[in-house]
């Protein structure tokens, strides 16, 4: 029955994506209203092949929901890949224009390619990694099956439908000009619905748990989902100016909406990718190092100071603009503050080694996670410095901003994601061990090598054009024109293409690795049992 | 009064003190007495339940699964 209430969905969503399609007022809603049609047409075939099937369901209560799992694995490594080899591309681009080729003008230049750098790698890469691993964590400490069946699937599939259409429609050159927020309308709406679908998965295994008490990693993920949710919808509060053409009119204007941007923008850093990977940190670093988390006290601390502050932390990206400075004053001290969270969250993460300190030495899978809370560190230090007014004032527009995003987003978010995966894989099919743990050590210098030449490089050339900018002469004129700094960067600009090229390196690596643990590494006995029948 | 000025009276005074009254209470509440102990629990749930669900659902305080 439920079959055939899918075929009629599916059949009309085909049916309105191709009348779409034929009305579509620019390229990229029609290619976006075409995958959608290429997408639900085949999922309708798809159900249609299997409708009328005998249902052979059985008790999956006494099993763990991992396929879903094992997909989100899959769609983390591609997609990391993908990410990082966009990433990778861009800097030469920045480094050599010449590769913003004149036959691929308009689609493939830097403008073009830079929201799908950053959008592949922070929500394709980080998404993917976040889903995948909060439906694992979930599981474990709840000792509950996920909720709602296959929704868990919809979630999945709906999520990289999103990816697909947000990054077609980047090329094409659908994009509502807010940073991290680039997809439009129609894009913000379908991930909206994925979105709470995800809460409600989520949410229902929390709540049918076995566990008297919510893991700590649980508190983080679910903050991450409830307030992407929020500032998701906020952020992206638009009219369309047609239902049958891509652009969309912003409700707020002016500096509302440059506040409004802000307060998702930093939010996103903090929800998305910290709170959210503290919850991977909270459940992973724990398993590997084989020792619970050094004081769940200060987890519980470190929650709800993290959450409670981050929130107001945004107006730091608008210092010295239209918004009013107590606004300003006010990001900026809440940005100090967050100092004391995020510390004693990476001590609470390195102090759960404390007496096992040597699996540094012979398990590089802890190394990885080490240095990936070690990042942490180094980066919320810089970002408070970086919020102050008078450091900012120099910082702000430069490679320095980059550069500290990086230090972030590749050492903390990609290598605490490095590790989960060589965590998860072996488990996730049944394999005795990874693979090589040489190419893991592999692995992890030359990502680490990566990102000292990343950060390094721009640091440099963030604080060089930050004192050329400002450089006046006796008569008090500029010294330096633009073009002047453009010129100055051009080493630490092949330097940091370099660092990206190892990272890159690293991850193809991993990907090889993970690929022969499935195929190669010894099985063992499956331990995931139905419930026997009584 | 006009709606800004109600919303950001009301910010900077009663929702202030909301937050930080419930963020004082959060922290008096983690060390009240008896605490620790009663963290030992939850610390080790990521080392149960690995491999499939629990049959039952375990009470507070008890000891193995």
């Amino acid at each position: 029955m439920t079959n055939y209430i899918k075929l009629t969905v599916l059949g009309v969503i085909t049916l309105l994506a191709l009348i779409a399609a034929n009305y579509a007022r620019d390229l990229a809603y029609l290619v976006n209203a075409l995958t959608v049609a290429i997408a639900a047409g085949g999922l309708f075939l798809w159900v249609l092949r299997h409708t009328d099937e005998p249902a052979v369901k059985g008790d999956l209560s006494g099993q763990y929901m991992d396929g879903v799992v094992r997909a989100g694995v899959i769609a983390t490594s591609l997609w990391g890949v993908v990410g990082f080899l966009a990433g990778t591309f861009i800097a030469f681009q920045l480094a050599f224009p010449q590769l913003n080729f004149e036959w691929a003008q308009g689609y493939a230049n830097f403008g073009r390619l830079r929201p799908l750098h950053t959008s592949a790698v922070i929500f394709a890469f980080g998404g993917n990694a976040l889903i995948a691993t909060s439906f694992y964590v979930v599981q474990r400490t709840s000792a509950a099956r996920l909720w709602g069946g296959n929704l868990a699937w919809f979630v999945f599939w709906g999520y990289q439908l999103v990816i697909v259409l947000a990054a077609t429609g980047y090329l094409l050159g659908a994009t509502q000009s807010k940073e991290y927020a680039e997809p439009e309308w129609y894009v913000d709406w379908w991930l909206t619905v994925v979105w709470l679908a995800y809460l409600a998965v989520f949410l229902g295994t929390i709540v049918k748990r076995r566990e008297p008490h919510i893991y700590v990693a649980n508190w983080f993920y679910l903050a991450f989902i409830i307030t992407v949710a929020m500032l998701h919808v906020v952020n992206n509060l638009s009219i369309p100016v047609s239902v049958f053409g891509s652009k969309s009119v912003q409700v707020f204007s002016g500096v509302q909406d440059a506040m409004v941007q802000w307060w998702y923008g930093h939010n996103a850093v903090g929800f998305f990718l910290t709170a959210g990977f503290l919850g991977m940190m909270y459940y992973f670093v724990p398993k590997q190092a084989e020792r619970p988390i050094y004081s769940y006290k200060l987890s519980i601390i470190h929650f709800w100071a993290l959450i409670f502050i981050y929130i107001w932390a945004g107006p730091h990206h608008l210092h010295y603009t239209a918004l009013p400075d107590w606004a300003t004053t006010l990001g900026m001290v809440f940005s100090i503050i967050l100092w004391m969270p995020s510390w004693g969250g990476m001590i609470n993460g390195l102090m759960t080694l404390s007496g096992a300190w040597d699996k540094l030495r012979t398990d590089p899978i802890i190394r990885m996670m080490v240095i990936s809370i070690g990042f942490y560190g180094m980066s919320t230090f810089e970002g408070p410095m970086m919020s102050i007014r008078a450091v900012n004032s120099l910082s702000h527009y430069t490679d320095w901003t980059i550069g500290h995003v990086h230090s972030g987003a590749l050492g903390w978010n990609g290598m605490i994601t490095f590790g989960a995966l060589y965590f998860l894989v072996p488990r996730l099919w049944n394999r005795e061990r990874i693979y090589s743990l040489s190419m893991v050590s592999w692995h992890f210098w030359l990502a680490t090598i990566g990102i000292i030449l990343y950060a390094s490089a721009m640091w440099v050339t963030g604080i060089m054009e930050g004192l050329m900018w400002r450089e006046v002469d006796a008569n008090g004129f500029l010294v330096n024109s633009f073009a002047d700094t453009v010129a100055a960067k051009f080493p630490m600009y092949v330097v940091r293409g370099l660092g990206g090229g190892l990272y890159l390196s690293g991850a193809l690596i991993m990907v090889y690795n993970l690929f022969m643990t499935v195929k190669r590494s010894p099985a063992v006995e499956a331990t995931n049992s139905v419930v026997p029948a009584e | 009064m006009e709606t800004y000025s109600l919303l950001r009276h009301f910010a900077d005074s009663w929702m202030l003190l909301t937050l930080f009254v419930f963020f004082g209470g959060v922290v008096i509440w983690v060390f009240r007495p008896g605490a620790s102990k009663s963290y030992e629990d939850p610390s080790g749930i990521p080392f149960r339940n690995e491999d499939k669900p629990a049959a039952m659902r375990r009470d507070a305080g008890s000891k193995e699964a």
